[in-house]
């Protein structure tokens, strides 16, 4: 059940996030959405077990998470700054098989994204450009600050993200010729931004806790059918 | 801070022992009848074990305990759990 991975590589994402890639001993592929539970003992044996999502498709059996520092957080910290290149964890997984998208469901998406919560919903939209699905996706990414945008670079590439539009809701600082006002997502921009209830996309809602209950509020107030919103909170 | 997730994170502890992935089962709530799926369940996580309740009327739907060569799970405040076939 719980295997050995080793951690191959590290890509610092932002200050706060990085991205760790890890070759378990067997994986046979997973779904966009899905997760893993990451577990570390410690010398005198305390363990502690966290979810993490997979942020990208396995690729030559190497699988990668996008893990965001949580300040006087037990593992993320850990998982962030400390575990060395080389070293083990154990992984369990993949698990979690409602909130994924498959490729072949042909309905719209919708993505809306709360701080780390962009991670699962990272992982849609490389599944959807791995397989070259024309489904159109809109994500609404809320972030604090431009500098806090984890993925920045590869959102930003029209040439990677062919019928995907990207809107990034910026609740602290924004870039100047942003003329949103600074503030939590609202009503309006999931009307300017997102698909119409007609269209009757699948939304996916991915954040804190807090986030996630605002945003699926408001789809339901615009008439989104509670069937086609699926949400995970992580923290 | 929120002090609840939800039943997304129940997965890894019962693929342990179920084989088919719990969060897209349908459970339906034994004080309220409301129907969803265990993915959308109120979780509590802190506590000794892992608590998910029912997001209209909090009653404990799933409670789940674990020790080093066990795992506990009570399903009384469930009415029923349907599950997805495999392949079907
Ligand atoms: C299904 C699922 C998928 C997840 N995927 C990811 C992922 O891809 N990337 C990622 O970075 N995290 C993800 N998380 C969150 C992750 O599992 C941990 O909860 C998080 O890393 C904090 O763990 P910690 O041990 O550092 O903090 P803890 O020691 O557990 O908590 C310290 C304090 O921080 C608070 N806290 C806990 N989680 C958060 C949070 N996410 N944000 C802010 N405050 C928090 C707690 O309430 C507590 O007060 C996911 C969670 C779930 C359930
Ligand atoms: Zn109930």
């Amino acid at each position: 059940m719980w295997q050995k991975a080793r951690l191959v590589e590290r890509r610092v994402e932002t200050a706060s996030a990085t991205t760790l890639v890890f070759e378990p001993e067997q994986w046979d592929g997973h779904l966009a959405g899905q997760h893993a539970d990451i577990r570390l003992t410690a010398d005198d044996g305390y363990q502690a077990v966290r979810s993490y999502s997979l942020a990208a498709p396995a690729r030559d059996g190497r699988i990668e998470f996008t893990v965001q520092r949580v300040i006087d957080g037990e593992v993320s910290p850990y998982l962030c700054d400390d575990l060395p290149e080389g070293a083990y964890a154990e992984i369990r997984g993949p698990v979690g098989g409602w909130f994924v998208w498959r490729e072949a469901d042909t309905r719209p998406v919708m993505l809306v994204a709360g701080g780390s919560g962009i991670v699962p919903l990272q992982a849609m939209i490389r599944q959807r450009r791995a397989v070259a699905s024309r489904v159109p996706f809109r994500l609404l990414y809320s972030v604090r600050s431009p500098a806090e945008v984890i993925y920045s670079d590869e959102l930003a590439r029209p040439s990677l993200n062919g019928g995907l539009e990207t809107s990034l809701l910026y609740t602290r600082e924004a870039p100047p010729e942003v003329r949103r006002p600074l503030g939590r997502i609202g009503l309006a921009d999931i009307t300017a931004h997102g698909w119409p209830p007609e269209f009757e996309p699948a939304c996916f809602i991915c954040g804190p806790a807090g986030f996630v209950e605002a945003a699926a509020k408001i789809l339901i107030a615009l008439g989104h059918d509670s069937h086609r919103i699926k949400t995970e909170r992580f923290g | 801070m929120n002090d609840h997730i939800d039943g997304n994170m129940l997965a890894g502890a019962l693929w342990q022992v179920f084989r088919p992935d719990i969060t897209a089962a349908q459970a339906r709530c034994a004080g309220c009848g409301m129907v969803g799926p265990v993915a959308g369940l109120t979780v509590y996580a802190d506590a000794p074990g892992t608590v998910a309740r029912c997001v209209r009327c909090e009653q404990v739907n799933l409670q789940l305990v674990q020790s080093p060569t066990d795992l506990w799970l009570s399903t009384t405040g469930l009415s029923f759990l349907r599950f997805r076939i495999p392949g079907q």
